[in-house]
């Protein structure tokens, strides 16, 4: 229970921050739709998805360098799109800034890996 | 976590409501099934149902209103004062959406009238919510015109043509909160996102030509939750009474928050 007034409560609960969040969201849906379909396409073109196929596939610098675009992309993509998840539905101070970290991480861990498995097919040291 | 379902004690399938049925001899019977919620006793909250011969009763829901606290239930309790849709205060939810009583018309609704507060607002009583947050949100957006430059000594600040058919459309809201408490953002974060209307409110004076804090207005809104909270429902625009429409204004506050930046 506090005396604080309710105009008091409304005008504290500032974040400071809104506009670029959005915008990044909106950038990197648009940077997707070009990329997306170029990965869904050439997948469906392979003559097969087995491992030879796809490492000849990402050794050509042609599909290296779209593919190296498409990994951060996505994470960062995925990243904000659970952020606002989390943000409207988790409530507890706690639980969510420990949700947010966690997906934060999670999403940097994926992209790190996927980035290093492109490079090592792409490079050609992939074994 | 946001709340998803009502708390133990606010739900109103436990208590069986009241039946008032229609006079005996009534030929056009509706039955209006509202919800019922007396902070007097402990009890649940109930629907109770009320039958009304429509052949002696006004066009409008709120005829029905009146009409069952006049001479069926004086118990029951509600909002109003015009009863021509400039007041705002008979807001609440018929039929499944929120609307004004006084200018929704029965014939509208299919079937059983049903008719609960506006969503997601503590209850005082029956069809009263508590508007307290939403008019603190309303008071944060500073609605009133500021500016430096003192006013003309021999007459009012002057606006074109055009920059009154700005604000001309935006300042008709009636702050019914039909649009705010109609948007899922709001119900889970009414703490923090200001909601629909008190946007509507900011919107129509960031674009008044003789308003000189523009900036300051568009600071205080670049929040990821006063703002952006909002995720484009729409659900604010298909509520309202008024045929306004929030959700674009939103989009328009965004939209100057970005081109600011470049």
């Amino acid at each position: 229970m506090s005396l604080r007034t309710p105009l008091g409560r409304v005008l504290g609960l500032g974040t400071s921050s809104g506009v670029h969040h959005w915008w990044a969201q909106r950038l990197t849906a648009l940077a997707l739709a070009p990329l997306g379909a170029w990965f869904v396409v050439s997948l469906l073109t392979l003559p097969d998805l087995g491992y030879a196929a796809v490492r000849g596939w990402l050794a050509a610098p042609r599909n290296a360098v779209p593919m190296l675009l498409l990994v951060p992309v996505v994470a960062y993509h995925s990243w904000l799109g659970v952020a606002v998840v989390l943000e409207d539905y988790v409530h507890g101070r706690v639980t969510k800034t420990v949700a947010l970290l966690v997906v934060q991480f999670l999403h940097l861990l994926v992209a790190t890996a996927a980035l290093l498995a492109v490079l090592k097919l792409a490079l050609g040291s992939g074994a | 976590m946001a709340e998803f379902t009502l708390p133990a004690n606010s739900r109103y399938t436990s208590v069986p409501g009241r039946a008032y049925p229609a006079p005996a001899g009534a030929s056009n019977v509706t039955t209006f099934r509202i919800y019922r919620f007396d902070p007097d006793t402990p009890a649940n909250p109930r629907i109770d149902s009320y039958g009304i011969d429509l052949d002696h009763c006004g066009p409008m829901v709120l005829d029905a209103l009146l009409k069952i606290k006049n001479e069926v239930d004086a118990t029951l309790t509600f909002r109003r004062s015009c009863r021509e849709g400039i007041c705002g205060s008979c807001a609440m939810n018929i039929d499944g959406l929120n609307t004004l009583a006084c200018t929704k018309a029965i014939a509208e609704v299919k079937g059983d009238v049903r008719i609960f507060p506006l969503p997601h607002l503590p209850v005082v009583k029956d069809l009263v919510p508590d508007l307290t947050e939403f008019y603190a949100q309303y008071a944060a957006v500073k609605p009133w015109l500021q500016t430096r430059t003192p006013a003309p000594p021999d007459r009012e600040r002057l606006q074109s043509k055009e920059d009154q058919e700005q604000v001309d459309r935006p300042s008709s809201c009636i702050l019914c909160a039909c649009c705010s408490t109609s948007c899922p953002s709001y119900w889970w974060n009414s703490d923090r996102f200001l909601g629909p209307a008190a946007l509507l409110a900011a919107y129509r004076w960031i674009v008044d030509s003789r308003d000189e804090a523009t900036g300051e207005r568009l600071d205080q809104l670049d929040d990821s939750f006063r703002l952006y909270r909002c995720h484009t429902i729409m659900n604010c625009t298909e509520a309202c009474p008024k045929d306004l429409n929030p959700a674009r204004a939103i989009a328009e506050i965004k939209k100057l928050l970005l081109e600011r930046q470049h």
